[in-house]
């Protein structure tokens, strides 16, 4: 199995552990991943809020990059994966902007490319099962709120990924990879996203609440698919609230057997280790 | 209250024809209000929005701080019985509204601004070097040092970025982009 891997500005800095995590475990399902040295960043939020056309051009350009590798991309940010993926529906269903992009990117849009997020990719491509009879060290007695946020599942004429409002494919890994995924009804809460610059305090308060339900559903840890998300859980919190937050494929490097090395973990804010020691999830 | 001599007549009809929604489906049922995480923390809740656009009420649809703060977490438009994407139509207004200087939130459009300016130059997002920048603008300078000392010392801002090989490409669709604009 082969993708073109698009890691996203934010795996070379402050995802760093995402970047690591995602692919130490397609090196251990022997997923095998592209990567052109060329990628350029997706645009995100800042493109489509100025400029429309600038936020289809510069995803087109990293499809160009896919369709020369030949291969699928996966995308391991929630955000990229939506800017690629709006961006690719736009292409694929109007002609004139399609026509303007492709003389704007010097390209010839082909279609055959599609785009997944990397739990996507792991999950309903690779496959549950063939993921849970890799399993060596089950994740036992870890209780986790899987969090969503927004980009991985809306709009879904989009993401054309799971439900919008209540989705369980991370549930079912988390579940499959030997952890108690909890009920809750904030999934799919947004995290205050770019505010978490430019208006902290908003981001602050949407994150406490996210925080505060994950720990009355009963959850000793929040696990993640966004950088984005995961920085804003991370960064804009009471100081008092120590609740960990894990990006799913570090969950799964550790449940997969893969050799871990703590450095990685004490990259967070909210220092994971005391938990995965607790649950001897670490040696 | 409504000053009936500062309407914009062609206002809503622009905004609907930028953003493909049909705005004027519109009837206030609030759902879009009632999910939204920024609602009670800004100026304006979306049908608010919606429905200034219907009347023309441009100035003060363009000065608020609802446009800059909306997250585009898409939670309205999954929820809208008109299936009004609003968060299209907040682009729209997001663009409309990007040159004014009179607008109510100060911070959004520069950080956005910035951002751009960001990927123009180099192909990729910086993000200690954009954060920087965005800081030293908006004269916020010491709210996130400590943030920024924390981080930087675990590796996760490193201070040199590759960027991507072929930078004349990205300024190229850059101004190629621009150039349509000006069309």
């Amino acid at each position: 199995m082969r993708f073109f891997y698009y890691p996203g500005c934010s795996l070379e800095a402050t995802a760093r552990e995402y970047d690591h995590s995602a692919r130490s475990v397609c090196r251990n399902l022997e997923i095998e991943l592209a990567e052109s040295k060329d990628w350029c960043c997706c645009g995100a939020t800042s493109a489509h809020s100025l400029n429309h056309l600038l936020s289809i051009a510069l995803p087109a350009r990293n499809i160009a990059l896919a369709q020369e590798a030949g291969a699928d991309i996966v995308a391991p940010c929630s955000a990229c994966f939506n800017h690629l993926k709006r961006a690719d529906k736009t292409l694929r269903e109007n002609e004139k902007v399609r026509r303007e992009v492709e003389e704007i990117v010097e390209f010839k849009y082909t279609g055959a490319i599609n785009i997944y997020s990397l739990l996507e990719a792991l999950v309903n491509i690779y496959g549950l099962e063939q993921i849970a009879a890799r399993v060596k060290k089950p994740l036992n007695g870890l209780k986790v709120a899987c969090y969503y946020g927004c980009m991985l599942v809306r709009p879904p004429e989009i993401t054309n990924f799971d439900r919008p409002e209540n989705p369980v494919t991370m549930d079912q890994l988390m579940s499959r990879l030997g952890a108690e995924p909890k009920l809750w009804s904030y999934k799919t809460e947004c995290c205050g996203a770019h505010q978490g610059i430019v208006n902290e305090k908003f981001t602050t308060r949407l994150v406490n609440t996210l925080l505060e339900m994950a720990v009355e559903a009963g959850a000793q840890a929040l696990v993640t698919s966004c950088p984005l998300c995961q920085a804003n859980i991370e960064m804009r919190r009471n100081r008092t609230c120590t609740l960990p937050s894990f990006y799913f494929t570090e969950l799964m490097e550790i449940a997969l057997g893969v050799p871990v090395q703590k450095i990685w973990f004490k990259k967070h804010l909210i220092n994971p280790l005391p938990l995965l020691e607790s649950l001897s999830l670490v040696g | 209250m409504i000053n009936l001599t500062n309407l914009d007549h062609e206002f809503s009809s622009l905004v609907k024809e930028k953003s493909g929604q049909s705005i004027e489906l519109c009837f206030q049922c609030q759902k879009c209000a009632s999910g939204c995480p920024m609602g009670e923390l800004t100026d304006y809740y979306p049908h608010q929005i919606i429905r200034m656009v219907q009347f023309g009420m441009r100035e003060r649809v363009l000065q608020s701080k609802a446009i800059w703060l909306c997250l585009s977490c898409e939670a309205c438009s999954v929820r809208c019985p008109n299936e009004i994407k609003i968060p299209a139509v907040m682009d729209v207004l997001r663009a409309m509204a990007e040159t004014k200087t009179s607008g109510r939130e100060k911070n959004a459009p520069v950080f956005h601004k910035i951002f751009l300016n960001s990927i123009k130059s180099s192909g990729r997002v910086h993000e200690a070097v954009m954060m920087v920048k965005y800081k030293l603008k908006t004269g916020d300078l010491f709210s996130d040092i400590p943030l920024g000392l924390r981080m930087f010392r675990k590796g996760k801002l490193p201070l040199i970025s590759k960027g991507v090989k072929n930078k004349r490409e990205i300024k190229k669709i850059f101004n190629r982009v621009e150039q349509k604009y000006s069309e």
